[in-house]
């Protein structure tokens, strides 16, 4: 496909009119999109050869076969938004469907005095303006999905701001859902977390499909600034239907003393792209990245990841493990780089494959830039197969064979199930993944 | 026949090499019956090919539980079906509680629509742990994972109390133990005597049988079984050696 030819383009008559439903939009809004689009349509598609594509399948990323088109509306809001229910005490929550706003469940009086804004993007956009400016897609993809992050900008239409003033701190999460509901269509899930001096809060997003076959597309952001001694914990919860291409463009700066954890759970779609960049851009700031995946089938989970520390004093910890069933295939691709002034760094990075047939194919690249001399730095990856042995000890207790996995999966995961910190969450991603192993049972 | 374990003529082979030699031996329900033997003569293949291991292959014979042949069911049906295996070498199991495990065991014993119950579930598997003086933090270890050779073989005993089967078979479970952890294991055992349970308890040494009395003991040699006789078989056995059990062998063969 030649990217120069506008007339028969889709993606481009498409965008066209998505910036003509925007009439009511601000003019530097529409202009960011604008340049977002040019910048979408000028960026070259992956190759085998893209570096930050390695091992990747990158069959179908012109996207051909989604529909940018405008939404049709949704008649089953109500039963999604009855579905929308990890959490039953929360600061605030927001259902999309499709990207429009099903649900928008608001802040309490208190917080709202207090300054606290948790506003739906599309609303964020003329209210909250001058922060959008600051903020709104304000750290650059620089994974390898530069050119998708720019389509999301393009074409998103609604998402979630959350801004936490200085000294307030809200125990109860925010969440946010995802639905994605037509056959065919495309989302733009975006969060923005932004959290000023000695703030914290709690964000939990969770990313599901309607129904089981409704193919679509997802192209997801989440952007956290973590101001100085701010706490940020943020959990996200993917289980789309297995026809889903999805992608997951996250980034993180934590400011001088801060806390941010992130915890990814994928369990869905067909294919997955997650990238998660920790910027520890304040010295004394501690980070955590945790992220488990459960791939079956031929699903591809592709997860690229940089912890970049410019201050000293800094700590990051990475954790992602993988398990992989039938001919299911993951990518770890992790880098630290320590620039030169961060001294007294200590940075981790561990990547974990438990393979449960012979047939699955975990893929681990590891790396370190270090430029600094004093850091405690270290990487490891390994791959596990479950030996028939512990299966044949489990069935030879009654256990059936896919309980038997899926009992070994759980011990897997525990090290990162037991950090999400809000319990119903917690045994929600739990049900999530139990959910797919009763699948197995019954094909 | 109901109310008892036959095994009838079974052959079971390793890659070419054949193991078991048309191997028969029947248990009644309410008795033990010790097998006995030098290693490498197949005990541990009867025990695996009973419990359904898929490398031991079974060429021919069936074995029989309450008169329903469970060669043809898979390892966990034939759990389900209510024979245990105490194993030679328990596996470990990481990641996966002792408490879980046992839990995932008693629930695919359970129709579908049906859950245990927690609190009656843990009050009986600490009373068992107490008496088979396994400390109560091990229900949140892993299973196996960095246990003694004692402490394994208690568990293995544990899981067999905990899911009550026909008949079991315990394949040196004394090996690895000292006399104190003999005993108890012996004592676990022994509780579960009666007249619901059969046991084949598969033993190098005459030792672990002073503590578990068997009814019937059973030498084996070279992949069958060569003489039969009451508990003072294991004592002549004993006193005699293993070099007598050749001998036997040469009698049965000539016979
Ligand atoms: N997994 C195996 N692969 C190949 N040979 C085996 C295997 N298991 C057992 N054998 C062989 O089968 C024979 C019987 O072994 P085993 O049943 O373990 O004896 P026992 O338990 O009486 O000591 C031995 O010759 C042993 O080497
Ligand atoms: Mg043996």
């Amino acid at each position: 496909m030649s990217e120069s030819s506008d007339a028969i383009n889709p993606i481009k008559e498409a965008f066209n009119r998505h910036i003509e439903d925007l009439d009511t939009a601000p003019a530097w809004w529409k202009t960011s999109k604008t340049e977002a689009f040019e910048n979408f349509a000028s960026l070259p598609l992956p190759t085998r050869r893209t570096e930050t594509w390695r091992f990747a399948n990158i069959k179908g990323l012109e996207l051909d076969d989604v529909k940018f088109a405008a939404l049709p509306s949704i008649s089953d809001a109500a039963s999604l938004v009855d579905r929308s229910n990890f959490i039953e005490t929360y600061a605030g929550r927001f259902v999309f469907g499709d990207d429009q706003t099903l649900k928008a469940d608001r802040l309490s009086p208190e917080l709202a005095a207090k300054g606290v804004i948790w506003a739906p993007l599309r609303e964020a956009v003329s209210k909250h303006g001058e922060i959008l400016k600051d903020y709104f897609m304000k750290q650059e993809a620089d994974l390898g999905s530069a050119k998708f992050a720019a389509l999301h900008q393009a074409f998103l239409e609604n998402g979630a701001l959350l801004y936490v003033p200085k000294g307030v701190e809200i125990e109860d999460p925010f969440v946010v859902y995802n639905w994605s509901i037509n056959a065919g269509s495309a989302i733009f899930p975006h969060t923005l977390v932004i959290t000023e001096d000695f703030a914290k809060v709690r964000l939990v997003e969770a990313n599901l499909s309607a129904t089981e076959d409704a193919a679509a597309f997802s192209c997801g952001v989440n952007h956290i600034f973590a101001g100085v001694g701010s706490t940020v914990d943020y959990t996200l919860l993917q289980n789309f239907n297995e026809q889903t291409l999805g992608f997951q463009i996250n980034s993180n700066i934590a400011g001088k003393d801060s806390n941010v954890k992130t915890i990814s759970v994928n369990v869905g779609c067909k294919r997955y792209r997650s990238e998660t960049h920790g910027q520890i851009k304040g010295s004394g700031s501690q980070v955590n990245m945790l992220s488990l995946a459960v791939a079956d089938h031929d699903q591809e989970i592709d997860q690229r990841t940089l912890q970049t520390h410019s201050a000293p004093h800094t700590y990051s910890n990475l954790l992602f493990k993988n398990a992989l069933v039938d001919d299911a295939r993951t990518i770890f691709s992790g880098l630290i780089k320590v620039d030169p002034g961060a001294q007294q760094t200590d940075a981790y990075q561990t990547n974990r494959n438990l393979l449960l047939s012979g047939t699955a194919e975990a893929n681990s690249l590891p790396g370190l830039e270090i430029d600094a001399n004093d850091v405690k730095c270290s990487h490891g990856a390994t791959t596990s197969q479950i030996e028939d042995d512990e299966i044949f000890y489990m069935l030879a207790r009654g256990i059936p064979r896919e309980k038997a996995q899926e009992l070994i999966v759980y011990g897997f995961f525990e090290e990162i199930l037991e950090q999400i910190s809000c319990d119903t969450v917690a045994e929600n991603a739990r049900q999530i993944i139990q959910a797919k192993f009763k699948k197995r049972l019954r094909k | 026949m109901s109310n008892t374990l036959e095994i009838k003529n079974l052959n079971v082979s390793i890659g070419d090499k054949q193991i078991l030699k048309d191997f028969s031996l029947t248990v009644p329900k309410g008795e033990v019956h010790a097998i006995m033997g030098p290693n490498g003569t197949g005990k541990s293949t009867l025990a695996k090919a009973m419990a359904g291991h898929p490398e031991y292959e079974v060429t021919s014979g069936e074995v029989i539980i309450d008169g329903e042949n469970i060669m043809e069911m898979e390892a966990d049906e034939r759990s389900r079906a209510g024979l245990f295996l105490a194993f030679q070498y328990p596996m470990e199991i990481p990641g996966v509680t002792i408490a879980n495990f046992i839990r995932a065991a008693l629930n695919a014993r359970l129709p579908d629509d049906e859950e245990l119950n927690a609190p009656d579930y843990y009050k009986e598997l600490y009373a068992k742990m107490d008496l088979l003086k396994i400390d109560r933090k091990f229900t949140a270890r892993a299973v196996n994972d960095g246990f003694s050779g004692g402490e394994k073989k208690r568990c293995e005993i544990l899981q067999m109390a905990m899911l009550n089967p026909k008949y079991a078979v315990l394949d040196e479970t004394d090996s690895g133990l000292d006399i104190d952890a003999l005993k108890v294991v012996a004592e676990g055992v022994n509780s579960m005597r009666g007249p619901n349970l059969g046991a084949l308890v598969i033993t190098h040494y005459q030792r672990l049988l002073d503590y578990i009395v068997p009814d019937v003991v059973h030498v084996m040699y070279d992949g069958r079984i060569v003489k039969s006789g009451d508990k003072n078989l294991a004592l002549e056995l004993e006193s005699k050696g293993y070099e007598w059990v050749k001998e036997l062998a040469g009698e049965a063969a000539a016979s």
